[in-house]
């Protein structure tokens, strides 16, 4: 059977495919991204800079903020060291059930917030198996900020621990060895040789983990309640915005919330870019 | 005694299929005087590295003991161990410099850093990379690498230096080069050193001693000269070096090697019956001149008939392929001076041999063989 001619990309036909195509991914970023954010800022200032400013400084914007920055604090702390500890235990570790451990750690993935939130709704309420114990000592986990915290833990889990552990295994063991036999015992050979050889990837899986974080909705809006002023992050507190028909203040902290997310997007692709050229 | 290694054993766990594990090492037992540089010489999957590794510290051994300077190190960790390793792929730390790389001993001692400074500087100067201080690993050669490797395992001044296969993960013209720089470097700094490689002429070119090791045991253990002349097993003599492996016959008292009788082939009692295997090196083949009166295959004999099937020139020799009654024997002629003839193929001669080694019990024949295959030695 004859095959198909080869058509050789002459110089005329190149450069125009080339147009085409990145004329259609333009276009696609337009509509799906660039459009929307400028509907955002349009929206921001429908009643001015002055409004805008204004809900931004009311007590609940300031609250919602800063329980998001709260909350996501925790979440990169708690993962960071889960994570990298994860990554020990599965790249270094024998045991049985290592595979389902894997498996586990990529389970917030699958799972949807929402259902995740009513996870720790249940396992956590006043009835729930643990949060029986909490109820009896005093402590309320959910409609309060540590169920919000748990739940956002919960759900930014993997992104520290599937970075760092093909890092990890790339890595090997014998950088750590050399540094054992120059006279590094087990503690400094992990600070100064182990986690500096991990560094960006750990570094790109906790800008994961925040850019998560700050966009969490469905969980934190189960476990929370939503309650006004208490128990909202940015997230609720816009969709609470909106809801009430304050148009202003949705669109402002949106936009804030937006511009907090571009910079991280920027973090990121430095801290990928950093981690890309490592691993050559 | 620098090193003192006893009866090292160790035995690996078994996969989850296997019932027993792979016996690595075997009732090791050698020293190394200080000051030496000792090869640790052996075929692949020998135990060579386990040993090694066992010397560091890196690996526990079921059973035995090592010494280093007259003190019993086993239980002690590695890094209280005072042994410098360079690993055959180096493990530089990829996210320092070479000068942190080289300063990681000393920053972990808590040396001050003006003796650090100071410290890199002259191994810098040691291995000739002054002025690569601020590169990374990933930006220098293999070579440029060994040596960053080799400085870092200097640097905190160790009593015993270890080298896994340092010329392993290099190309063969750099090897050499590198491979004469280690012993002058050894010359210079004096560090007892141990290295592992499976390639005898490294072994051969720089070593003091070498420690032939072969499935986890010592096969011998000795100067270079005297591991190629006076092989004592079957295995030294087929791995160092090249070599003719011939199987004969014994027949009433006579060895029979194809259509020729040999006797006394050197063993000092000839069995009267059985096989022998004859291990003749290429430059210890020789054509006898015609006209030799006295019978046998030894350097003053007639020889033993052969017909030559192939000339192979090599620049400074000939190697020729000899057909002896079915048996191939290659040997080694210079180029003969003047306008001698050259050997050609078809004609027909007598060989005998200078020096041979004659071990017994063929039936270990084939793994020699297959060993030396396995090598590139034999077709």
């Amino acid at each position: 059977m004859a095959e198909p001619p080869v058509s050789r990309p002459g110089r005329r036909d190149g450069a125009w495919s080339r147009r085409i195509l990145i004329g259609i991914v333009l276009a696609w970023v337009a509509v799906l991204v660039l459009f929307p954010l400028l509907a955002l800022v349009r929206g921001a200032w429908r009643e001015g800079l002055g409004a805008a400013l204004a809900a931004l400084r009311e007590p609940t914007a300031r609250q919602a903020f800063a329980l998001t920055f709260w909350i996501t604090l925790a979440a990169v702390v708690v993962n960071t060291i889960g994570g990298v500890l994860l990554a020990l235990v599965l790249v270094r570790q024998r045991f049985f059930g290592k595979l389902l451990l894997e498996g586990i750690v990529d389970l917030p993935f699958s799972v949807s917030p929402v259902v995740a939130g009513f996870m720790f709704l249940v396992l956590f309420g006043p009835h729930g198996w643990l949060g029986r114990w909490f109820e009896a000592g005093g402590i309320r986990i959910v409609y309060a900020v540590p169920g919000m915290a748990l739940a956002t833990i919960f759900v930014t889990l993997p992104f520290v621990a599937r970075e760092v552990v093909p890092v990890f295994r790339e890595c090997g063991l014998e950088q750590e060895e050399a540094a054992r036999t120059l006279g590094a015992n087990g503690w400094q050979a992990f600070w100064r040789v182990t986690l500096p050889s991990v560094r960006w990837g750990l570094a790109y899986g906790v800008t994961l983990t925040v850019a998560r974080a700050l966009g969490e909705f469905g969980a934190v809006l189960v476990v929370s309640g939503s309650i006004i002023g208490r128990t909202q992050t940015a997230t609720l507190h816009i969709h609470q915005e909106y809801t009430d028909f304050h148009y202003a203040g949705a669109f402002a902290a949106s936009l804030a919330l937006a511009c907090v997310s571009f910079v991280l997007l920027a973090a990121m692709e430095l801290a990928q870019k950093r981690a890309r050229d490592s691993r050559a | 005694m620098a090193i003192v290694v006893r009866n090292l054993t160790k035995r690996f766990p078994p996969g989850r299929r296997e019932k027993e594990g792979l016996l690595a090492v075997s009732d090791v037992s050698f020293s190394v005087p200080e000051g030496h540089l000792v090869a640790l010489l052996g075929p692949s999957g020998s135990g060579k590295s386990t040993i090694l590794r066992i010397i560091a510290g890196l690996e526990v051994p079921d059973r035995g003991t090592v010494e280093l300077e007259g003190r019993d190190v086993i239980g002690v960790p590695v890094h209280k161990r005072g042994v410098g390793f360079v690993f055959q792929h180096y493990a530089l730390f990829k996210h320092a410099t070479v000068a942190r790389n080289i300063a990681f001993g000393l920053e972990v001692r808590k040396w001050p850093r003006a003796q650090v400074r100071e410290r890199v500087e002259e191994l810098l100067d040691l291995v000739q990379l002054r002025g690569y201080a601020d590169r990374y690993p990933a930006q220098l050669s293999g070579g440029q690498r060994q040596r960053v490797a080799l400085a870092r395992a200097l640097a905190p001044r160790p009593s015993v230096l270890l080298l896994d296969e340092p010329f392993g993960a290099l190309d063969t013209k750099v090897r050499h080069t590198l491979a004469s720089q280690l012993r002058r470097l050894h010359d210079e700094v004096h560090t007892t050193t141990v290295f592992v490689t499976h390639d005898q002429e490294e072994a051969i070119e720089i070593a003091d001693e070498i420690v032939v090791v072969n499935r986890g045991r010592v096969e011998q253990i000795g100067a270079a000269e005297e591991i190629y002349d006076r092989p004592c097993s079957r295995f030294v003599a087929s791995f160092i070096g090249n070599v003719n492996v011939l199987e004969g016959v014994v027949e009433d008292g006579l060895l029979r090697l194809g259509r020729e009788r040999l006797a006394a082939p050197g063993l000092a009692v000839p069995p009267a019956a059985g096989e022998l295997v004859l291990l003749v090196r290429p430059e210890d083949v020789e054509i006898a001149p015609a006209g030799i009166a006295v019978a046998g295959a030894g350097p003053e004999g007639a020889g033993l008939e052969a017909e030559i099937r192939h000339v192979h020139y090599r620049g400074d020799r000939f190697e020729i392929d000899l057909d002896l009654g079915g048996l191939a024997v290659r040997m080694v002629e210079p180029k003969p001076v003047g306008r001698a003839a050259a050997r050609q193929p078809g004609e027909r001669v007598r060989i005998r041999f200078h020096s041979h080694a004659v071990f017994d019990t063929p039936d270990q024949h084939d793994l020699i063989r297959r060993q030396m295959r396995s090598l590139g030695y034999l077709e």
